[in-house]
């Protein structure tokens, strides 16, 4: 119970600070719910799912409202992404772990560090004159949701690889040893000590990429096409609900305004669900290693 | 422990402080200055809303004892507003019509909007109906208007942009019919769009247009019914598809309100003009 004056302080101010930051997120969470009431009030929160089309420019009782096209280009942009990603990511951090030289690990990790800084709109910027151009001579327009699933993948393989590999790092040393001493070939220790021993840190790892794909916007926008429309197949362009927002907040007013909120809202609730599922995962490995 | 949350209590709520301190000063300027700031209000067209946001910004520099408060609400509330006497200035992205000849009406600038291809696509120019069709659905290859045996990439703008306003306005499309297979914010990303697909046609404003094409981007502006699609053709008044954005006052404007319109249509502004892709009034 004794405690310095500058004890007090740094106690003080820790508490502070931490509960500014917090608070930030309760508050921006209440500002998109409440603008986004007038939505749920006029349109009716069915019509996002039964309206015939997008078409929000015109106030509730014209307007088409449906978001159902937009969201399944969200979610089918974001897991083709993280399915091409986790594998990618999953398998590259064990070559940088268990496989490659030392040497050759660092520089590989600097890349990939790289990688993860460079700035969604350079990507977008390069998907738009490189890669769209390409994909347009095998399948126009070339603006799709195959484009922006190599996008996206490229964008969320660094947090995949460096958190997979800062799990693999955290795993204790002991393991390793107790593998070699009992003289099990490479493949057995990644496969059947390392890989369960770090399992919540690679699940984590993967949930923190589907999180950033589901926020993309910038780069999504240039590539995806942006047509509200039920993809019928790989090449044919779809819309975000970030790039809905994006596209339409700087004309929207009234219900189309508070439709883009209502955009925003889905969007904070599945990204809710897919932390609470991080949690969850951490918590089982807690349980699994104690 | 307890002493510490409770200077923890007292460091949040000095944060707090500053914080509502700071949105509080920023939103309401005028009421404890002894000087008189005089307030001038301005709603109506969202095209216009981000021109006269730059074009606030620059007056209050040059008069600080003048705020203007630049709202949106639509051409029609523009006109609404004005005549209410609720603002001072109504923004009207559209021609006036014929009961609006109350309102006293200032040419602010004008804006064009062209269809663009890619350089390397050989169709000279497309009709009025082969445009509509194109744009509905109807046409799918551009085998069918004179060009190569490939299927068309229809660049549409997002809902709510004013191109795409002037666009279904000019050819009287309703926009829920329009078959799209790119859909576009701003004008740069449609431009950049066509330049990297060589089946794309898309529209877009003719300033961009014209400035991207004389810095060596490969497209190629298609005329109407015509008539070349130029930033001159614009501002003399004979490019088809265009508009004349106005503001409008109830009366005669008098005091801050005159200050603020002679500014908003005189040279001074028109780099900003320029800058929002609009074309300036000579």
């Amino acid at each position: 119970m004794f405690q310095s004056n500058k004890d007090r302080l740094l106690t003080a101010l820790v508490i502070g600070m931490a509960a500014i930051a917090g608070s930030i997120v309760v508050i921006i969470a209440i500002f998109v719910v409440k603008e986004s009431i007038p939505a749920m009030t006029h349109i009716g929160g069915s019509r996002f799912l039964t309206d015939e089309s997008w078409h929000p420019a015109d106030d509730a009782p014209r307007g088409q409202f449906n978001l159902l096209p937009i969201l399944l280009g969200t979610v089918l942009s974001s897991m083709g992404a993280i399915c091409v990603a986790a594998p990618l990511g999953v398998l590259s951090a064990v070559f940088c772990q268990f496989y490659a030289p030392l040497r050759v690990a660092r520089w590989y990790r600097m890349i990939i560090e790289l990688m993860a800084g460079v700035p969604s709109v350079v990507f977008g910027l390069w998907g738009l004159v490189v890669l769209v151009p390409i994909v347009a001579s095998i399948h126009p327009p070339g603006q799709s949701l195959f484009t922006g699933i190599i996008i996206l993948t490229l964008m969320i393989l660094p947090t995949v690889v460096l958190l997979t590999d800062a799990a693999f790092s955290s795993v204790s040393h002991s393991y390793r040893q107790g593998a070699a001493a009992l003289g099990l070939s490479r493949a057995t220790t990644v496969l059947s000590v390392m890989i369960p021993a770090a399992w919540s840190g690679i699940v984590t790892a993967v949930l923190l990429g589907l999180v950033r794909a589901l926020g993309e916007t910038m780069a999504v926008v240039m590539v995806c096409g942006n047509v509200v429309r039920l993809p019928k197949g790989l090449f044919d362009p779809v819309r975000t609900l970030t790039g809905t927002i994006a596209l339409e907040m700087g004309y929207a007013r009234g219900d189309h305004r508070a439709s883009l909120f209502f955009c925003g809202m889905v969007l904070l609730i599945l990204v809710a669900v897919l932390v609470a599922s991080i949690e969850i995962a951490n918590r089982r490995g807690r349980h699994d290693t104690t | 422990m307890n002493r510490s949350f409770r200077a923890a209590a007292v460091v949040v709520a000095i944060a707090c402080a500053i914080v509502a301190g700071c949105e509080s000063r920023s939103t309401a300027p005028t009421s404890s200055k002894p000087i008189e700031i005089k307030q001038v209000t301005i709603t109506g067209a969202s095209t216009l809303a981000p021109l006269l946001s730059e074009i606030a910004k620059r007056f209050e520099k040059e008069n600080p004892s003048i705020r203007i408060d630049v709202q949106t609400g639509g051409s029609s509330r523009g006109v609404s507003d004005t005549r209410s006497g609720l603002v001072d200035i109504g923004m009207v992205s559209r021609d006036l019509k014929s009961d609006e000849g109350d309102l006293q009406r200032f040419k602010i600038a004008r804006d064009g909007v062209c269809l663009i291809v890619h350089k390397d696509n050989p169709v000279p120019s497309l009709s009025r109906e082969q445009i509509v069709s194109i744009y509905t659905g109807g046409i799918r290859n551009w085998k069918d208007v004179g060009g190569v045996d490939s299927p068309i990439t229809v660049v549409n703008k997002a809902e709510g942009r004013s191109t795409l306003e002037v666009f279904t306005g000019h050819f009287k499309i309703d926009s829920r019919k329009i078959h799209a297979d790119v859909v576009i914010g701003d004008n740069e990303q449609g431009v950049k769009t066509v330049a990297g697909n060589p089946l794309a046609i898309g529209y877009v404003s003719i300033g961009t247009a014209e400035y991207d094409r004389e810095s060596g981007i490969p497209i190629r502006l298609l005329p109407l019914e015509g008539i070349e699609a130029s930033v001159k053709n614009v501002a003399n008044g004979t490019f088809p598809m265009s508009r004349t954005l106005h503001l409008v006052t109830k009366s005669e404007p008098q005091g801050a309100v005159k200050e603020v319109v002679e500014f908003a249509t005189s040279p001074k502004v028109h780099d900003l003009v320029r800058g929002l892709s609009f074309v300036p009034i000579e």
